[in-house]
């Protein structure tokens, strides 16, 4: 079997006393899309911050594309950088640039493409998230899917090896929600790309994933193909996966006032 | 009476070293800065400065004219009473060139350009858009740091000349109307008593002021926390802190520029 493109090897990770990651480990090899899932608070985001150089591990080793980036320096990072794509949870589009120059930032920074070859890729990429004729509006005027969507276009605008995708459906309606899924999809068609995609919304993990982990206090509960995971023994995770996870838990918080604020 | 003391000891102690690490952070940030300068983007660069002009120009205008005849309403009928009507141009074109105009440009422009970095730069953190920045392989030091600490060194200056004329016409106004001093008088006084040095100093001052501006309002945005209040209490503290700056490197660089060197 190939070697996976993203390795991570027993990492932790704590905010102060809280520990967030309690030597997880999992591989995601090329051209798979591996879906994170779990409740909220579990640490899904810390595991992309750590993909991407955002944040630091207590200790464990991640290996991407062969390379142990935990002792990287910021240079060292973004040479990586330049092979991978982040779709943010709340987007995070340059709000002084419109979506055309946001889309085409990294190729700005990073080529010496001409204006026409740029214009060329950023008109294919936002007909490709179907937002063809909006280069000019600016993120402020833009919908949540289509935020989301031009965040997609600008992830993928350097045809990176890894695309991290970050709660791409939260906030959106079904509907939307469907179509952030397929796009994700057609991009690991299109693309060839690895994708990691942090989500709760299970719809969108059996719709989008090849394979799903379950993170749950700070450990990996369950991995698995779909199938496997849909028709795991695990109870949590089918508790999980039918929304009925710690319902009763927060129930009796919030009854006895300890409710999460 | 000893609980109270500890508590005092503790309360000292932590100003101290949080005090010491800002330092520490503001100090880091200045030399990546400089490191990085050669990485600057010339039209990032180019248009922070046209804005950085156009949006202080009139503030510092207004303040410079204002206090320019304010100085000269204070001393012109002093200065006749003692016969020195022909020092009165003199004193308010030093006055303005060694150190109302390098200082009030320099508070106005920590008010209205140092303030907006800030919060510009804080709302970019706040709404993970300074991640985003890291993501897509570009340091936002090189980015957004570099850009806004040139165009301020080089704007604060040219400013300071507009001070420095429109401060000394301003005492001109007061003093040929309010003090019966001729124009003649006024114009030759600035000619007799002031030096290329008083304009200049006043220049090399307000180099030195833009650093601050520029380092301390990217170092508040960068580290602004908690959403819209994070970003206000980070605009406030840019604000307050570049002032203080201000004001006491003005103390050292008079005594070097003009006590030392003049």
């Amino acid at each position: 079997m190939a070697e996976p493109i993203i390795q991570f090897q027993e990492v932790s990770m704590s905010f102060g006393p809280k520990i967030i990651l309690d030597k997880v480990s999992f591989n995601v090899y090329a051209g798979e899309t591996l879906a994170v899932i779990g409740p909220s608070g579990c640490g899904k985001s810390t595991v992309l911050k750590l993909l991407i150089g955002l944040l630091t591990p207590d200790s464990g080793r991640i290996i991407i594309k062969g390379h142990n980036v935990c002792d990287f320096t910021e240079d060292e990072w973004n040479e990586l950088r330049k092979d991978m794509g982040m779709v943010f949870q709340y987007s995070a589009l340059f709000d002084f640039l419109d979506v055309g120059e946001n889309v085409a930032f990294g190729l700005r920074q990073h080529t010496t493409k001409s204006d026409k070859e740029i214009h060329e890729i950023v008109t294919r990429m936002l007909d490709m998230v179907g937002l063809p004729g909006t280069e000019k509006s600016y993120p402020a005027v833009l919908s949540g899917g289509m935020k989301k969507r031009v965040s997609l276009a600008r992830a993928i605008a350097l045809e990176p090896d890894i695309v991290l995708y970050d709660e791409p459906t939260a906030g959106l309606d079904p509907i939307m929600a469907n179509i952030i899924s397929e796009l994700i999809l057609n991009t690991k068609a299109t693309l060839g790309v690895t994708s990691l995609l942090v989500t709760h919304d299970m719809a969108s993990a059996f719709m989008a994933a090849d394979k799903i982990a379950m993170l749950n206090a700070g450990h990996i509960e369950a991995m698995g193909t779909v199938e496997q995971i849909k028709k795991s023994s695990n109870h949590l995770v089918q508790q999980f996966i039918r929304g009925e996870l710690f319902v009763e838990k927060k129930r009796k918080e919030c009854a006895s006032g300890e409710c999460e604020k | 009476m000893d609980k109270n003391f500890t508590l005092l000891c503790e309360y000292v102690g932590k100003f101290i070293i949080k005090a010491c690490a800002s330092t520490g952070k503001i100090v880091n940030l200045f030399l990546e800065t400089c490191h990085r300068l050669r990485e600057a983007n010339v039209a990032e660069t180019v248009r922070q400065m046209a804005k950085l002009g156009t949006d202080s120009l009139p503030i510092v205008v207004v303040t410079t004219m204002c206090t320019g005849m304010v100085l000269a309403v204070q001393t012109a009928k002093e200065f006749v009473r003692f016969g020195a009507a022909n020092s009165v141009g003199g004193i308010v074109a030093i006055a303005m060139g060694r150190e109302l105009a390098p200082v009030l440009a320099g508070v106005v422009v920590a008010g209205r350009i140092g303030a907006a970095i800030a919060a510009e730069i804080g709302t970019m953190k706040v709404t993970e858009q300074i991640d985003a920045l890291r993501v897509m392989a570009t340091n936002p030091i090189s980015y957004l740091v570099v850009p806004r600490f040139i165009a301020i060194v080089l704007m604060l200056p040219i400013l300071i000349i507009f001070a420095n004329v429109v401060g000394s016409v301003g005492g001109w106004i007061v003093a040929t109307n309010y003090a019966d001093i001729s124009s003649y008088a006024y114009i030759d006084s600035i000619r007799v008593f002031t030096e290329p040095w008083d304009l200049v100093g006043g220049m090399i001052k307000g180099g030195f002021f833009g650093a601050i501006i520029a380092i301390v309002g990217c170092h508040k945005g960068l580290g602004a926390q908690q959403g819209a209040e994070g970003v206000g209490i980070a605009t406030t503290a840019s604000v307050v802190l570049s002032i203080i700056l201000i004001f006491v490197t003005n103390y050292f660089l008079s005594v070097i520029l003009f006590v030392q060197g003049g």
